[in-house]
């Protein structure tokens, strides 16, 4: 035998050992374990700003004075939006925690598709978003022992791309029809005003179509379908809350995503039970953040670093992660963003290690190929 | 003429599968690929059931009943998929919408459920043998079918002075013969007359089914001769009835009425006189070669304006849409019943065009403002929103998307929206609703 050729079948061997399912699930417990992670994409990116507000950051009221809810004080420094009130029983229980100033690797073109598909993918910039057919949850679970199909759900009507890959999960949508978000409604209407004849047709069309009037009970039937599954054999699901595009009128916009994610954690935890919750961490992210000035029509627009919000009973609550850079216009991203002092994958990496065991090595080299991980934070329990 | 404009205004839009304008044509001077790669059924299979059925219907076998009716569901089946298939897959598109349209000109519906292979039959039987040869002979052989002579009770007409008419007292109907003159050849702002149309419908006299299909029943037709538009017709058998088909297809009021609706149908719906009239001087003078009309259709200079001046009916929107998003025909074929029902048909209804049922023999509607409805564009946008993700995993980019849907015909307006849409599901949507996609 060719010596060479034989350290290096035994080198290769050695380095996916761990990713490869059939070895794995003979060398460790052949269980996902118990514990559960739930990944909520919030399309249309989330303004952190607005949600988890560093109201003790005094440049913030200067580039918000219109656009700036009413929210209660979580830390002193930072203050959650109204809209989540709901949740504050979860922050005073210890199963509430945020990430701000975070963010994918991606920066400057501030595409929402691109932004998603980076955060679904996992990847870093140097792929193209295109050549990573794969998401990270798919790969985290060619590398989770004894993963099956039932282990991860992809819930809603859209494939999420999050968990699109080689390893089989399983897939359910509601079964009702389906409706046209209020974003898309206003890019229609928009559209529709240079043609006179779609424009005088869409008024009462749009009263017509399956407009989303029952959001807030779309999102508590994904999210309660996801709580029964974590119940049996799910310890991945994923599905995706949009409307968070709010490039105007903001204040009036961002309510309706607010209550779906809202509605989306409270029906899980309920859903769940208690026993399963205690060992449930549920990601919010969003592809990125927005402007730190609000725009000329109440809104903001496109921006970088952004938040994620945490919760679970596997959480470490109670604590708004991530280190603060500061809105002083010197410390803005391209002088007009949230400055990211975090990659969301790093806090994504974490999670897994503590819900799944995942070593470092793997996680770096499989789930988020070119991750550079920080030392542990304390996310989770 | 650049190559989107023939794709979406003669063709069932992007991508483009031909390179221009004469290949256009070459495709539709050579033979009818489509037809062989995805038959659709035939009279035959069809006959004996109806036959089967009718004599089974003064039974009371509910089971023979209901298999006969189940067997004629597959049959209609084939025949929706065959039209879905080639509307979707082939490359001669042009041929597929002149088929659509002659279809529609001689529009007929099922009238029950064991009917409902008809129109998928007469397409196949009369029609796209005849989409580039001459009007004549499809005017006869959608005349003499019996889809036809079902759908306008040609089948319970009786001449008064027949044999069968005199001993069952049976009488004339009219409908075939009225339908003729007002739809299928003259117009109904032509010169003819009550007394023109009674006249026909003693001419047509005799044309009915039997357990074969088409036959003619001497015993049911009316003896003498019958004057219609002047010109008089005798004689025993089909030749007079022949005769008049053949006179009518090339009366210069069928030739005038012909030109204008194809060019409303394929240009705008207030045509340019000068394209009318264009048609219908190759229509007259080539004696009705439908051919040679589709060419001067394409070559008129008002059909080049690339300004997209009609709206896309459901079903053209619908077949666009899915070759947009790259949904073939094995796909469309392997749907099951309830997922073509809720992605397809039901849709379709709901944008106005129940599938293969219009509500009378003059078709569907033409007009931009019969289908921009509120009603209409509200299930347009909901199955743009809502279909693409059911077909299509993972969904395409929407940037991707719109030049692969519209190539350069996007508005800024849409350029912006779909770059500013937030996800690639509304980003899709909106490509689908805009009216960018929805005109032609």
């Amino acid at each position: 035998m060719d010596r060479r050729f034989f350290l290096k079948g035994l080198g290769t061997l050695g380095c996916t050992a761990a990713a490869h399912p059939l070895i794995t699930s003979l060398t460790l417990a052949a269980t996902p374990g118990e514990n559960r992670l739930v990944v909520i994409i919030l399309r249309g990116a989330m303004d952190g700003l607005d949600v988890v507000q560093p109201r003790g950051d005094r440049a913030l009221l200067a580039a918000r004075p219109g656009v700036l809810a009413p929210a209660s004080d979580l830390d002193g420094f930072f203050a959650l939006h109204e809209g989540l009130s709901d949740l504050m029983p979860l922050w005073q229980a210890g199963e509430l925690a945020f990430v701000h100033a975070t963010s994918t690797p991606y920066r400057d073109k501030r595409s929402h598709f691109d932004g998603q598909d980076l955060l679904e993918a996992g990847t870093g910039t140097d792929l193209a978003p295109a050549q990573s057919r794969d998401g990270w949850l798919n790969r985290l679970l060619t590398v989770m022992p004894g993963a099956r199909a039932e282990t991860a759900w992809s819930v809603g009507r859209e494939t999420l791309p999050i968990l699109a890959g080689t390893a089989p999960v399983e897939a359910w949508a509601p079964d009702q029809d389906l409706q046209v978000t209020p974003a898309a409604q206003a890019l229609l209407a928009h559209v529709y005003e240079a043609d006179p004849a779609f424009h005088a047709a869409s008024a009462t069309a749009f009263d017509l179509a399956g407009l989303e009037e029952g959001a807030g009970r779309d999102a508590e039937l994904l999210a309660g379908f996801v709580g029964d599954r974590l119940r049996e054999d799910a310890r991945i699901a994923a599905f995706s809350l949009s409307g968070w595009d709010t490039h105007k009128a903001q204040g009036r916009a961002i309510r309706r995503p607010l209550d779906q994610l809202q509605r989306a954690v409270l029906t899980l935890r309920r859903q769940a039970g208690p026993e399963v919750w205690a060992k449930t961490a549920v990601l919010a992210m969003t592809e990125f953040g927005r402007t730190v000035r609000e725009n000329g029509s109440g809104g903001t627009d496109h921006g970088t670093g952004g938040a994620m919000l945490v919760a679970g009973g596997a959480v470490r609550g109670g604590q708004v992660l991530g280190r603060w850079p500061g809105l002083a216009e010197a410390d803005l991203y391209d002088r007009r963003d949230l400055m990211p002092t975090s990659d969301v994958r790093d806090w994504a990496a974490q999670a897994l290690a503590s819900l799944f065991g995942i070593d470092r090595t793997t996680l770096e080299g499989t789930v988020f190929p070119g991750l550079r991980m920080e030392a542990p934070k304390g996310l989770i329990l | 003429m650049d190559i989107e404009t023939i794709a979406i205004r003669f063709g069932y839009g992007l991508p483009v599968t031909v390179q221009d304008k004469t290949e256009v044509l070459a495709l539709l001077s050579g033979p009818d690929h489509a037809v062989e790669r995805w038959p659709g059924p035939r009279l035959a299979d069809l006959a004996p059931l109806i036959r089967d059925y009718r004599a089974l219907r003064k039974t009371n076998d509910e089971a023979a009943q209901k298999d006969l009716l189940q067997q004629g569901d597959q049959l209609a089946l084939r025949g929706v998929q065959a039209i879905f298939c080639r509307a979707l897959g082939s490359t001669d598109g042009f041929r597929e919408r002149l088929v659509a349209f002659w279809a529609d000109h001689f529009t007929v519906a099922p009238r029950n459920r064991l009917e409902r292979a008809l129109p998928a039959i007469l397409i196949d039987e009369a029609i796209r043998p005849h989409v580039t040869g001459r009007f004549a002979d499809m005017l006869r052989a959608v005349t003499l079918h019996p889809a036809m002579l079902i759908y306008l009770n040609q089948e319970a007409s009786f001449g008064p002075g027949s044999p069968r008419g005199k001993r069952q007292k049976k009488g004339l109907n009219e409908n075939l013969a009225r339908e003729l003159l007002e739809l299928h050849t003259l117009g109904v702002g032509a010169a003819y007359s009550q007394t023109d149309v009674r006249e026909l419908a003693e001419l047509l006299t005799g044309l009915t089914i039997g357990p074969e299909g088409f036959v003619f029943d001497p015993r049911r037709a009316e003896p003498g001769a019958e004057t219609v538009l002047g010109a008089t017709y005798q004689g025993k058998g089909l030749e007079p009835v022949h005769q008049v088909l053949d006179d009518l297809a090339r009366h210069s009021d069928t030739a005038r009425h012909i030109a204008r609706k194809l060019a409303v149908h394929f240009v705008s719906d207030t045509p340019e006189a000068g394209l009318v009239a264009a048609l219908e001087s190759v229509f007259r003078d080539t004696g009705g070669d439908l051919r040679a009309v589709a060419e001067a259709l394409v070559a008129h200079p008002a059909a080049e304006r690339p300004v997209a001046q009609k709206a896309r009916q459901p079903f053209d929107f619908m077949i666009a849409a899915l070759r947009a998003l790259g949904v073939g025909p094995d796909a469309v074929r392997s749907l099951e019943f309830r997922q073509a029902r809720r992605l397809l048909f039901d849709p379709l209804a709901a944008m106005g065009q129940p599938f293969q049922q219009a509500s009378g023999p003059d078709g569907w509607p033409e007009g931009e403002a019969d289908w921009i409805t509120p009603q209409g564009l509200a299930a347009r946008i909901d199955w743009a929103m809502a279909a693409p993700e059911r077909l299509v995993r993972p969904l395409p980019d929407p940037r991707a998307f719109l030049s692969a849907a519209l190539g350069s015909r996007a508005g800024d307006r849409l350029v912006w929206a779909v770059g500013a849409a937030e996800s690639a599901r509304d980003g899709v949507g909106l490509v689908l609703a805009s009216p960018e996609f929805n005109r032609r």
